[in-house]
């Protein structure tokens, strides 16, 4: 069995433990990074991290990416969604396509 | 990139030649495998991001709630609620094979379709504010986890598609195009050779028809010399 992690700032994480998951709260993108090497040395299948939290880690996250566990997956904190984990969506698919399909026209 | 040095020989011809066969074999197999898996990757994208902006949707609205129930409740019962123990939530991974990518599959102890009403804190201090939150993140985590199975396929899945380019250009533009020179190569070399070697033929031909030539001269010459 495998556990599903938490990290990110109090606020936006501390319903989750309500349901199950461990949390891990910090505001400190460098602390988070150091949960998420832990998480990983524990074997979690699933990481959900703050998209504020993520920013700072992106280096580790893109490593993590080509491994089979854990999932780090971006969700918006308590203050909405900073559109990170779209781009990381947009990202794979440019990788693999070479190309950016669902880019938007208006954006520039 | 130059072309290797060979020795023109027939051995190493039909070396190379082989290789040619296997590379041009390999390349359209390589190639037939990033279709496919760039097909199944667009379809795991797709339903990626609509899952995506649900569960961005979801949260949003659970995050309201949370909000309220902090509007209301005392920090102090409240974290002391949410913290109250619990089983935790634990997951089973499968292996699934999406043309020899190993992606996760995962799926969670307990039945996550039904909403199980039991909450893990008790009714007395809390009000329904801070239910309705946790109810609101119970919904959402199914489709989170969810998300995070197409998300990591999506994830391997595109790196498996890198490389598989990677591989179909080398040899499309590296390897195939090396092997046809150094094959045209040797065959040039081997030609060159081969005529070489008849003109060789035909002058020492040459000059032994001469040779015989001169004999028979010399001895026709001394047969009609008068005693």
């Amino acid at each position: 069995m495998y556990k599903v992690g938490v990290i990110g700032d109090r606020d936006s994480i501390i319903g989750f433990r309500a349901i199950g998951m461990s949390v891990f709260d910090t505001s400190d993108a460098v602390q988070a990074g150091e949960y998420l090497r832990q998480m990983v040395r524990e074997n979690y299948a699933v990481v959900f991290i703050t998209e504020s939290m993520a920013e700072g880690n992106l280096e580790l996250i893109r490593e993590l990416r080509s491994q089979k566990l854990p999932a780090v997956i971006p969700i918006p904190s308590i203050t909405g969604s900073t559109g990170l984990g779209m781009r990381q969506v947009r990202e794979s698919v440019r990788k693999a396509v070479g190309m950016d399909l669902f880019a938007d026209p208006n954006e520039k | 990139m130059a072309n290797r040095q060979v020795n023109p020989n027939r051995m190493e011809l039909m070396r190379l030649k082989k290789q040619l066969v296997t590379a041009r074999r390999g390349h359209k197999m390589l190639k037939d495998k990033r279709d496919e898996l760039m097909r199944q990757f667009l379809e795991i994208v797709k339903a990626n991001k609509a899952l995506r902006t649900r569960m961005e949707m979801l949260l949003a609205s659970a995050n309201r709630e949370m909000v309220m129930a902090r509007a209301v409740i005392d920090p102090a019962i409240l974290e002391s609620a949410l913290m109250s123990g619990r089983e935790s939530l634990s997951l089973d991974i499968d292996t699934m094979n999406i043309m020899s990518v190993k992606v996760p599959v995962f799926s969670a102890g307990f039945e996550m379709s039904g909403l199980r009403e039991t909450l893990p804190y008790g009714m007395a201090s809390t009000g329904g504010e801070l239910d309705q939150a946790v109810i609101a993140l119970k919904q959402a985590l199914p489709i989170m986890i969810e998300l995070a199975e197409s998300e990591k396929t999506a994830q391997l899945l595109a790196d498996e598609i890198e490389k598989t380019r990677r591989r179909v250009n080398s040899l499309e533009y590296v390897m195939i195009p090396e092997l046809q020179t150094a094959i045209r190569s040797i065959t040039m070399k081997m030609d060159e050779n081969e005529r070489g070697n008849l003109t060789r033929l035909m002058k020492v031909k040459d000059m032994i028809v001469n040779q015989a030539i001169e004999k028979a001269r010399a001895r026709d010459a001394a047969a009609s010399v008068p005693e």
